[in-house]
């Protein structure tokens, strides 16, 4: 049990997988503008990732390796977690849709996410069991959603703050995010 | 390398056939036309039709519940373009715009200094702003930073200036204005609105029987923006340069430059930049709705024949006048023709005012 929770805290915030490895930092700048589009960016990562996760383990455990064609990983994952969330959608349009209203316009923007790929990766190369890979994922999920929620909530401040000329828009959100990633190392050698 | 081939050839065609079961087995009925109308709007997400952003506007139009013309963001182009994919007739909208009613400024006494947040919003919230004048415009660009087309910068005064090129009438300037100094209006509702004692204006504007924004075209004379000036005149008033000669300026009696040495000379600046358009050959366009299908005829060509023409015309009609005299102009060039007004003047004038004018919407 401990071996999870150290787990959950390495994800969330040691090895953040936006501020410590630098993976999906495309929807870090472009969906952080309202609190409300990054709440629905996060939940939206959280469902597929999970999901994906999970798939591409299942496919590396019992097709991959059994058929010892590791080395097509990447391009399979890709294959898989396209299809999935295409799969995903059509399914939640028709037999869930609030959930499709909520997240609908985050599920195409996730396909192409490049957290969502790199923790399937990490998954599978650290060996991680199935009960492993699930806590992996969700809690990776979270942490990104807490980058987001912070960075938005950074931002709507920023809105009525006075900012250089020089600094706004684009420059001070990267500083922001720096500053952020300065922050989170500080959490380095916990777990 | 072979078998990596058979095994993406298989898990592809797997893929595949569960999309296309999924695409089946999950399919949702939605009208094509909505994404056809979607593409033609700007997708700025303004919000300024009323719906929640571009596609919302897109189902309502395809659904019947709103006319194509409800973009103001996209302009005409747009509007024609959502109405062809509808199979609908365009009717032309007359365009809104944002409309500064504030003229004060930097020049309203201070309450108390204010170094909080730069935003006007967080200002009024402290004893409604901190001008002595309660419903002056408070200057800390609320407007400007939240424009989602960049039509608004802050001047020199601290008031905001609009760009009514790149203005789209969307209403955020409105809506984020705490003291209500920003209007979104169309033209002809500014025509049509007569002066409320409550109305945020100066004393000149609030007496003068034609409601001519004085204060505005003052500024601009003072800037040398004389056709600007010219314009806001006409806005309320298409005789300047008669009233130029012959108005008994009530304003000038109120005017409040009076406490200190004597009023401004409101009508003789009327009188120069009238005979400024005059001399100069020009004859400046006022904005005119666009045609609302419906004709007028008009018995009499005299001032208030014409009055009655020019401003029906400016809210779209068709207008057509007839008078027994072989000219127009009725008592204007009779009564007043020896007494203030300068013949040449006035024929001048009448140019402007002919029913072929009137018609064609160039007055």
């Amino acid at each position: 049990m401990s071996d999870y929770l150290l787990m959950a805290v390495s994800a969330i915030f040691v090895n953040n997988i936006l501020l410590a490895q630098y993976l999906g930092n495309c929807p870090f700048v472009g969906t952080t503008k309202k609190m409300d589009t990054a709440v629905g960016m996060a939940g939206g990562v959280l469902f597929v990732l999970v999901l994906a996760g999970l798939i591409t383990w299942i496919f590396d455990a019992y097709l991959l390796r059994s058929f010892d064609l590791v080395y097509l990983r990447t391009i399979v994952f890709i294959l898989v977690i396209a299809a999935l969330v295409q799969f995903v959608e059509t399914f939640l349009k028709k037999m869930v849709p609030p959930l499709y209203k909520g997240l609908g316009i985050f599920l195409p923007l996730i396909t192409t996410n490049c957290a969502i790929f790199g923790v399937c990766i990490i998954n599978v190369r650290k060996d991680f069991n199935f009960m492993e890979t699930l806590v992996f994922s969700v809690t990776s999920a979270v942490g990104f959603g807490l980058a987001l929620v912070i960075m938005a909530g950074l931002r709507e401040r920023m809105a009525t703050a006075r900012i250089p000329k020089i600094l706004e828009g684009t420059a001070i959100t990267m500083i922001t995010a720096g500053f952020m990633a300065l922050a989170f190392f500080g959490f380095m050698g916990m777990a | 390398m072979v078998d990596a081939f058979i095994f993406l050839l298989i898990l592809g065609a797997i893929s595949a056939a569960i999309l296309g079961f999924a695409a089946r087995a999950f399919y949702v009925y939605e009208d094509p036309k909505i994404a056809l109308v979607e593409e033609c709007l700007p997708g700025a997400n303004c919000g300024g039709c009323g719906y929640a952003g571009c596609s919302a506007c897109a189902a309502a139009i395809v659904a019947g519940k709103a006319s194509p013309s409800v973009c103001v963001a996209g302009g005409p182009s747009v509007i024609q373009a959502a109405a062809a994919v509808m199979g609908l007739k365009v009717e032309a909208a007359e365009p809104k715009l944002a409309f500064l009613t504030c003229a004060g400024g930097t020049r309203a006494e201070t309450k108390y200094n204010y170094l909080g947040t730069e935003d006007c919003r967080a200002l009024a919230m402290l004893y409604r702003g901190d001008k002595k004048c309660e419903v002056a415009c408070l200057g800390r660009g609320t407007c400007a930073k939240n424009c989602p087309f960049g039509a608004i910068t802050m001047g020199k005064n601290n008031l905001p200036i609009i760009d009514l090129d790149l203005c789209t009438g969307c209403g955020t300037c409105e809506t984020v204005c705490p003291t209500g100094t920003i209007k979104v209006q169309r033209g002809s509702e500014r025509t049509l609105h007569f002066s409320m004692i409550d109305d945020r204006l100066a004393p000149c504007q609030q007496t003068c029987p034609a409601q001519i924004d004085i204060p505005r075209y003052i500024d601009h004379i003072k800037h040398g923006r004389y056709e600007e000036a010219v314009l806001t005149i006409k806005e309320k008033n298409p005789f300047l340069l008669t009233c130029g000669r012959v108005c008994p300026h009530p304003c000038e009696e109120v005017c409040r430059r009076a406490l200190g040495d004597e009023p401004v000379s409101i009508n003789q600046l009327k009188r120069f930049v009238a005979d400024y358009e005059m001399n100069t050959g020009g004859h400046f366009p006022v904005s005119v709705a666009p045609d609302n299908g419906h004709k007028v005829a008009i018995i009499g060509g005299g001032p208030g024949g014409l009055s009655c023409a020019y401003f029906l015309r400016r809210l779209g009609y068709s207008v057509t006048l007839f008078d027994m005299q072989p000219k127009l102009g009725g008592m204007l060039t009779t009564a007043y023709l020896n007494t203030a007004s300068p013949k040449r003047s006035l024929t001048g004038r009448f140019k402007g005012y002919s029913t072929s004018a009137l018609m064609q919407g160039s007055i």
